[in-house]
């Protein structure tokens, strides 16, 4: 991640000769460094500190909220909200699968078999990104509408019979049902999981296909131990991309589901702005954090790749 | 079977360019819809052709307001994030210094967190501070979770630069001003441009941190969320379809422009 060490200033093998000392004062890196990281300290870290002293305490909107380390908020909003807890994992996670199988083709295709065309596809996964999201997410309710021609197709190729019976879908609808916020979620998080991918498949050296086919391994053989072993650094970052922003959306959950797909950035956003029951909001907030913060860190372990940023 | 053996040998690129049009049908969407004249107030379903929309793209209240508002929020944090996230940049690649992990961390996080969590949280700190909020607040948050991205993108393009061109300007009696202005910045500048125009693009399409800190003030995406519920008047479609036709045009600009210049230098 750093080249740079703070131990004092190795020198290189293979150069003799010694890095010229700087002659900038000591002090330039702390006020090049100044402005932004107060910025983060007071717009990000402290937002935090005054999260977490909001959910243990107690009060009301009228006489105001003091600090009680009521921490029975916590149990209160998880026994009550569990149900979204577990959506938005099961949700985010299918989504985040549904990108990786979706997205490693066209990653693929644009670093290996693209030719001339490599450009004009990377601007077309690109440039939807300057369409407001909130736009596509509305287009979705065309794609998908009842008795639209989508839907109508399922239905008659009996998929939606297959969908119904796993609880995705309901009747001979798609909208507001989990199939379509999922949908919509694998759709807005697409774009995260190619760019990684397609960094991490392009630095992969095309030599080494040749080279596992003059050792007589098919394709998929040359696929699997080769390319996407490569490419795992991308699969990673890809993965965490797609999977936070779509645990904490509560968007797909409210434009293309009902109230059966509430998320927990709903039920977040409900309590923040509708019912201005802070205490409990900030709890879920931070409960919210301390999971996707869990969880990254033990699938990073797991995964071995520590090179993300 | 000759079918069979090319279909084999072009899996990969079917696929591919079924997720591409997996992509662009809301696009597609968007820009047809954009040409209907619906019978009720929500523009799902195709009624009629029509060019109302293109004529009169400020025709429904507040819309246009709210478009200048994002551009003027996006401008501004465009330019605040890009020249704080330019400095740490620079710190971080050419200095030693201490708490570099620390600094690090506070740098990944806010990539690596929920909006909802971020936004949520500064909730409450403009709510402790009895802060007004409005376009501030929004400006705030928005040079907040841009920063780290434009962090990022001039990082990479700093730590790929060969240092022995500034000791050669240096050899060649360039004071420190002078080389940063005619040789570190010029090598620096596409990251910086890169990191902008993410910059841009994230806060200009920005609703969840928005939407919790923006009080009465409507950004575009707050009006588009808005129009969810009360009814979607066909002329968002006429600026999602035009704000994707400009994008596209402006990086094909560009990469014409950059292939002309390649081959002047060749």
């Amino acid at each position: 991640m750093s080249t740079l060490t703070e131990a004092p200033p190795p020198l290189a093998p293979e150069a003799p000769e010694p890095k010229p000392p700087k002659r900038r004062g000591r002090w330039t890196p702390y006020w090049l460094l100044l402005p932004g990281i107060l910025w983060l300290l007071v717009f990000f870290a402290l937002p935090m500190i005054y999260q977490a002293s909001t959910s243990v305490q107690t009060g009301s909107l009228e006489e105001g909220y003091k600090v009680t380390w009521h921490f029975a908020t916590y149990w209160d909003a998880l026994s009550a909200y569990w149900p979204q807890f577990v959506r938005s994992v099961l949700y985010a996670g299918t989504a985040t699968i549904l990108c990786l199988l979706l997205g490693y083709p066209l990653a693929y295709l644009i670093a290996f078999r693209a030719g001339r065309w490599r450009n004009l596809i990377m601007i077309l996964v690109i440039a939807p990104f300057f369409t407001s999201f909130l736009i596509r997410t509305l287009a979705w309710k065309t794609i998908l509408a009842d008795g639209g021609p989508l839907v109508g197709a399922l239905d008659t190729l009996h998929v939606l019979d297959v969908t119904n019976w796993l609880g995705w879908t309901a009747g001979d609808r798609v909208l507001a049902t989990p199939l379509a916020v999922v949908c919509g979620l694998t759709y807005n998080f697409l774009p995260f999981m190619i760019l990684p991918l397609y960094t991490s498949l392009e630095r992969i050296d095309g030599r080494l296909h040749e080279a596992a086919g003059d050792l007589y391994a098919r394709p998929w053989t040359t696929f699997r131990k080769v390319t996407f072993p490569l490419s795992m650094p991308g699969v990673v970052s890809g993965t965490l991309l797609t999977f936070i922003p779509a645990t904490g959306d509560y968007v797909n959950a409210d434009l293309l589901g009902s109230t059966d797909t509430r998320m927990v950035g709903n039920v977040i956003q409900t309590q923040f702005l509708r019912v201005l029951d802070y205490p409990t909001a900030a709890a879920l907030s931070f409960i919210l954090m301390a999971a996707i913060l869990l969880m990254v860190t033990l699938y990073i372990r797991r995964s071995g790749t520590e090179d993300l940023v | 079977m000759p079918f069979v053996n090319w279909l084999k040998r072009n899996l990969v690129v079917i696929a591919g360019l079924l997720t591409l049009g997996y992509l662009l049908l809301p696009n597609v969407i968007v820009t047809v819809f954009s040409f209907n004249k619906p019978k009720g107030r929500f523009n799902y379903e195709w009624q009629q052709f029509s060019l109302d929309a293109w004529k009169d793209p400020c025709g429904v209240s507040d819309l246009c307001g709210s478009l200048s508002v994002s551009l003027q929020i996006a401008f501004w944090a465009t330019l605040g994030a890009t020249l704080l996230g330019t400095l740490i940049a620079f710190a971080l690649v050419r200095y030693r210094f201490r708490a570099r992990g620390a600094v690090n961390s506070l740098i990944f996080l806010p990539m690596a967190m929920p909006e909802v969590v971020m936004a949520a949280s500064l909730l409450t700190l403009f709510l402790n501070m009895g802060a007004q909020l409005g376009f501030w607040t929004i400006l705030i948050a928005h040079i907040m979770f841009c920063l780290s991205f434009v962090v990022t993108a001039v990082k990479a393009r700093v730590m790929s630069m060969d240092p022995k061109l500034e000791e050669a300007a240096r050899d060649l009696y360039a004071g420190p001003f002078q080389t940063f202005v005619r040789v570190t910045l010029p090598i620096a500048a596409p990251g910086i441009a890169a990191g902008a125009l993410l910059a841009f693009a994230l806060s200009f399409d920005d609703f969840i941190i928005t939407n919790f800190n923006a009080g009465s003030t409507v950004t575009f995406p707050m009006f588009v969320w808005g129009s969810a519920q009360r009814g979607t008047p066909v002329q968002i479609n006429v600026i999602g379809t035009t704000m994707f036709v400009v994008a596209v045009l402006l990086v094909l600009a560009s990469m014409v422009v950059g292939n002309r210049r390649n081959r002047h230098k060749a």
